[in-house]
C-alpha cells in the first residue's frame, strides 16, 4: 500500500484513458470480446494501480511488489488497459489483443513480464491463490499486500468459499478481495440466475471486514480499500458496478457479456465516453 | 511401515533440511503420515479443511510466492475434486506443487468406491506439464520425495499399497526421475509394472522362472515423462505385459503401449490392472485376489499370455 498517493483527477484521468484503450482493443481486435465485464472495472483497477499498489513495472519479478490476481478473468480489458497505462508494457502491445499467437488472450495467462500474475478465466480459482500468496508471505515476514479482483457471478463457485474460510482461519489481514458486483453474469441478471443476496453479510459471517462502496466512484474505492482492517481480518470490498459502464447499449445488456463492436458501435461508444 | 507413515518420515527429513518446503492437507494429516511433521513445524504444515479445490489452490500461491509445497489428499479427491484446479495450476501455470495421492488404488480396503484411486494416473498423466511418480516400496516413496523436491515444476506422487507395504529394494539405489529400472533380468519377456505392483511382478517372475519362462522386470516408477527407451528395449526383445493397481484404461499400460505402438514388429501386449468397473468392496489382500493382482494370479495369466504369442 502506498502512502498518501491518491489523487481524485489523477486517477479518473487513468479510468477515462483505460476505457478509451478499452474500446479501441475491442473494436481493432475484430471479434468477440468480453467488454460488459471489461468496462465495469476500470475504476478498481485504475485504483489499485494507480494509487494503491507499490509495483515497479521495469522490475516485474521483485519479491516485494504487491500482487494483483484477477480472479475473475474475463475482465482482461480492464487488466490490460491498466498494465500499458502503468508501464509494464508499451501501449502498442494492445494491439496484439486477442490477435493469433498473443500474449494478450482473452482470459490471463500468466506472464510476469508483463505484470500478469496469473492464469484465470475458470473461474472461482484466483482466491485460493492469493490466500496461498498471502499465507506464504505472512510466514516470511514480508510485508507486501495481496489484492484479488473476483466477480459476483463468480461467487457462485463453491471454491470462492473454500478461500473465504481458509483466509480467515489464516488471518490474512494482508489481502484484500474486491467484488466487482455488477449484479449480472453470463446469462443474464444474476437475481434470477442465482441470487447470492448480500456478498458482504456473506464474508462478514466467514469472519471478514466488509466494506461496501460505490465501484464507479474512484474516492469511495480507494477509502474502502485502503483503509486499514481489524488486526488478523482480511478485508472485503463489495464494489456496486455497472456492467458495461459508461457506454449506453453495453450497460446492463446480457446481450454483451461477450459481443463485436462493429464500426459504429465503436464510433457511437467514443463519443458516449467523451472521445471526439 | 505403510506409504503414509514413509512419507511422512520423509518430508520430516526433508523439512530438516530445506526450509522453503511446506506441506498442506485437506483434513487429512492425520491419514497421510503428518502427525509429527505438523508438530515439529507448525508454521509450515497447514490444513485447509475438507476442501481439496483450495488446497491446490493455496498450495499454488504459496508455490508462486517461491515455496515447495506438498499437498495431499485421497487419490480420488486431489486428482479428481480438484482435477481442474491441477490443471490450471499446476498444468497451465506449472506452479511448484507436488500433489499427492494418498492411499491410492485399492489399499483402503473397505471404504470401496469413493475411496478407491483406479482413475488418478489417467487423469494426471493426461494434463500438461505434469511428472508422474509411482514408488514401488518405503525406500522408493523417500527417494521419490527428495526427487519430487529437486524437482522445479509439478508432480503428482500415486501412493499405493497398505500397512504394511513389502519391501523391493534390499539396498541403496540410485533413482532418477524418468528412467526406470530393471529389477530382474529375462530373456522371454517384460514385465513393466509400478507402485506395489512392483513386489507382486517381481513374486509372479520368479514363479514364471520355475515354469520355464524367463521375464525381466521393469519398475517404471516415473509413468511421465516415460522411459522410452527401457519400452523399446523391451518390445525389441519380446512380449511386454503391463502390471498396475488401476484401471487398464489411461494409466500405465496405456503410456506404455501408447510408445510401443509406434515401433514396427511388435509382440501384442498383455494389460494386466482393474477392469473397466466399480466393484464391491473388500479388504485389500481380498481385492487383490480378486482382481488377478497377487504374484501367483499374475504369473498364472502372463503364463496363458505367453503360451498364446
Amino acid at each position: 500500500m502506498r502512502d498518501g498517493d491518491f489523487n481524485r483527477a489523477r486517477i479518473e484521468s487513468m479510468a477515462g484513458a483505460m476505457r478509451r484503450s478499452i474500446l479501441d482493443m475491442s473494436y481493432k481486435c475484430g471479434s468477440g470480446v468480453h467488454l460488459g465485464g471489461g468496462l465495469s472495472v476500470v475504476e478498481i483497477l485504475a485504483v489499485l494501480y494507480g494509487a494503491v499498489m507499490n509495483f515497479d513495472p521495469s522490475a516485474p519479478a521483485d519479491p516485494n511488489r504487491d500482487r494483483f490476481i484477477m480472479s475473475k478473468g474475463h475482465g482482461v480489458l480492464g487488466l490490460y488497459a491498466a498494465l500499458a497505462q502503468v508501464g509494464f508494457f508499451s501501449p502498442d502491445l494492445l494491439e496484439t489483443f486477442q490477435q493469433n499467437g498473443t500474449d494478450l488472450a482473452s482470459l490471463t495467462v500468466m506472464n510476469i513480464n508483463l505484470g500478469i500474475e496469473s492464469s484465470n478465466g475458470s473461474l472461482g480459482q484466483g482466491l485460493s491463490m492469493a490466500v496461498g500468496i498471502a499465507l506464504h508471505a505472512r510466514l516470511r515476514g514480508k510485508t507486501f499486500n495481496t489484492y484479488v479482483l473476483l466477480g459476483n457471478g463468480e461467487c457462485n463457485e463453491g471454491e470462492v468459499w473454500e478461500a473465504v474460510m481458509s483466509a480467515s482461519q489464516f488471518k490474512l489481514d494482508n489481502l484484500i478481495a474486491i467484488v466487482d458486483d455488477n449484479s449480472m453474469q453470463s446469462d443474464g441478471e444474476s437475481r434470477g440466475i442465482m441470487d447470492m443476496s448480500s456478498l458482504s453479510r456473506k464474508f462478514d459471517a466467514f469472519g471478514w471486514d466488509t466494506m461496501l462502496v460505490d465501484g464507479h466512484d474512484v474516492s469511495s474505492l480507494y477509502r474502502g480499500i485502503a483503509q486499514r482492517t481489524a488486526d488478523g481480518r482480511p478485508k472485503a470490498v463489495i464494489a456496486r458496478t455497472v456492467k458495461g459502464k459508461g457506454v449506453s447499449f453495453v450497460e446492463n445488456s446480457r446481450d454483451w457479456h461477450h459481443n463485436r463492436l462493429t464500426k459504429s458501435m465503436y464510433e457511437q461508444a467514443l463519443a458516449e465516453i467523451g472521445v471526439s | 511401515m505403510g506409504s503414509r507413515a514413509v512419507f511422512g518420515a520423509a518430508l520430516l527429513e526433508l523439512a530438516s533440511r530445506r526450509d522453503d518446503i511446506y506441506v498442506l492437507s485437506a483434513d487429512l494429516i492425520i491419514s497421510s503420515g503428518l502427525d509429527r511433521f505438523s508438530k515439529a513445524y507448525p508454521d509450515r504444515c497447514f490444513n485447509v479443511g475438507i476442501a481439496e479445490q483450495n488446497l491446490i489452490g493455496v498450495a499454488a500461491g504459496m508455490a508462486h510466492d517461491g515455496a515447495t509445497v506438498f499437498a495431499t489428499s485421497f487419490a480420488p479427491f486431489i486428482s479428481m475434486r480438484a482435477g481442474e484446479q491441477i490443471r490450471v495450476n499446476l498444468g497451465c501455470m506449472g506452479l511448484n506443487v507436488k500433489a499427492v495421492g494418498i492411499s491410492s488404488g485399492l489399499s483402503i480396503g473397505h471404504f470401496g468406491n469413493s475411496h478407491y484411486g483406479i482413475e488418478d494416473m489417467s487423469v494426471t498423466r493426461s494434463i500438461p506439464n505434469i511428472t508422474l511418480l509411482c514408488p514401488a516400496d518405503g525406500a522408493e516413496i523417500f527417494k521419490v520425495v527428495f526427487a519430487a523436491a529437486d524437482l522445479k515444476g509439478p508432480v503428482y506422487i500415486r501412493l499405493t499399497g497398505g500397512v504394511n507395504n513389502p519391501v523391493v529394494y534390499g539396498c541403496d539405489y540410485e533413482f532418477v526421475i524418468g528412467k526406470s529400472i530393471r529389477l530382474r533380468e529375462g530373456d522371454d519377456l517384460t514385465v513393466i509394472t509400478n507402485g506395489t505392483m512392483v513386489y507382486q511382478s517381481v513374486k509372479a517372475a520368479e514363479i514364471l522362472q520355475g515354469n520355464g519362462i524367463s521375464a525381466s522386470v521393469v519398475n517404471m516408477h516415473t509413468v511421465k515423462p516415460l522411459d522410452t527407451a527401457a519400452v523399446d528395449e523391451a518390445a525389441s526383445r519380446g512380449p511386454v505385459v503391463t502390471v498396475e493397481e488401476h484401471s487398464v484404461i489411461g494409466g500405465l499400460g496405456s503410456a506404455v503401449a501408447e510408445r510401443k505402438s509406434t515401433l514396427k514388429n511388435t509382440f501384442p501386449q498383455l494389460f494386466i490392472g482393474l477392469p473397466d468397473s466399480y466393484g464391491k468392496p473388500g479388504d485389500y489382500a481380498y481385492l487383490l485376489e480378486k482382481y488377478g493382482l497377487t504374484g501367483e494370479l499374475i504369473a498364472k495369466r502372463i503364463e496363458k499370455f505367453y503360451r498364446g504369442v
